[in-house]
């Protein structure tokens, strides 16, 4: 989902970096207010784990490769404000050291990964979740729901931004400047690899984190909105 | 956070884990002959697939040299498997650090400000 430099029009990619520049100033305000020092070392750790966690590329045989990124976790954990923060970090660092995800696509791809993930994904999780113990089932299913469809969502929206590249702008020849795939081939491509490989892949890290802690350290998930 | 120091090494421990095992991402695409993520070729396996490369990804696609390009060094795309496993761990450890060094300098920046 790492959306390179050249797919994406610059019709598409300053509006992202409208947007990713003053709402990351807002969620850096937010995690302020309730993080205080001594939650900022585990949102180091988030962060690391985002970026790790997205080089365990997962093949689908002959086809296209995919991974986690781990997102719906540390929204569960530190919430979806800190998790916009820890994976876009892990975003930027991706783009400028390694050349993974251009740099024009930062914004694109800090809303897809960095904002659409972790809220679909922690929205859901406390929606199925509810009051349940911190210890029970429920909390685990809930954040493999979380992953999966939080995953899935942002793949849908990264194939409509690649879609919609030969509609708004097309040289003179008529061929696309940019992404040359329409919506009809990219939204479902990005979306049927998703719902059966990669959604299942976020769904598992966010299920065994939580089953993880349960056993080892449940406190670690009363951090955020105080659950029970 | 009764136990949370040694939930942090853990965890700090799992990341480290994790960085060793890294190389399973280069690693199983390689077996099951996988190639590049949907919608991230390179503007020549566009060019093939497509057979034309448009003009505005042309002009746009190496706008930015990354001095480790995918978590590799320049000029070992033909050393091998084993190297690029190499290459990938180096890559997992110098990108964890540089995150958590910026995260926490956030987080230094951020307190001071309160």
């Amino acid at each position: 989902m790492h959306i390179p430099d050249g797919y994406l029009s610059p019709q598409t990619y300053v509006p992202f970096y409208a947007f990713i520049i003053p709402y990351l100033g807002i969620a850096a305000r937010k995690v302020s207010k309730f993080i205080k020092s001594r939650y900022v070392p585990l949102l180091a750790l988030g962060a690391a784990f985002s970026f790790v966690i997205m080089m365990f590329n997962v093949p689908i045989p002959g086809g296209t490769t995919g991974h986690a990124v781990g997102a719906v976790i540390v929204a569960i954990i530190l919430g979806p404000w800190a998790a916009s923060i820890a994976v876009s970090i892990a975003l930027i660092v991706q783009a400028l050291l390694f050349g993974d995800g251009g740099i024009t696509a930062i914004g694109a791809n800090c809303f897809n990964m960095g904002v659409v993930i972790p809220f679909v994904g922690y929205y859901i999780y406390k929606l199925i979740s509810g009051s349940s113990e911190i210890t029970s089932p429920r909390r685990w299913v809930a954040g493999a729901i979380g992953g999966y469809v939080g995953i899935n969502v942002a793949a849908v929206i990264a194939g409509i931004e690649f879609g919609i590249q030969p509609l708004i702008a097309k040289a003179p020849d008529g061929h696309p400047l940019y992404s040359p795939y329409p919506l009809s081939v990219a939204v479902p491509a990005m979306a049927l690899e998703h719902l059966m490989v990669f959604g299942i892949v976020e769904a598992l890290v966010t299920a065994l984190i939580i089953i993880y802690l349960q056993k080892s350290d449940k406190t670690l998930l009363t951090i955020y909105g105080g659950a029970r | 956070m009764s136990n949370g120091n040694s939930t942090m090494k853990k965890m700090l421990l799992g990341l480290v884990v994790l960085a060793l095992l890294s190389p399973v991402g280069v690693i199983l695409p390689d077996m099951f002959k996988a190639g590049s993520a949907w919608g991230e070729w390179g503007p020549d396996e566009i060019g093939k697939m497509v057979g034309y490369v448009p003009q505005g990804m042309k002009k746009l696609a190496d706008l930015w040299q990354a001095p480790m390009p995918d978590y590799s060094f320049k000029g070992w795309e033909e050393k091998g498997l084993c190297m690029q496993s190499l290459a990938y761990v180096i890559s997992a450890v110098v990108g964890m650090g540089i995150i958590s060094a910026i995260t926490l300098l956030f987080g230094k920046i951020m307190n001071k400000k309160e």
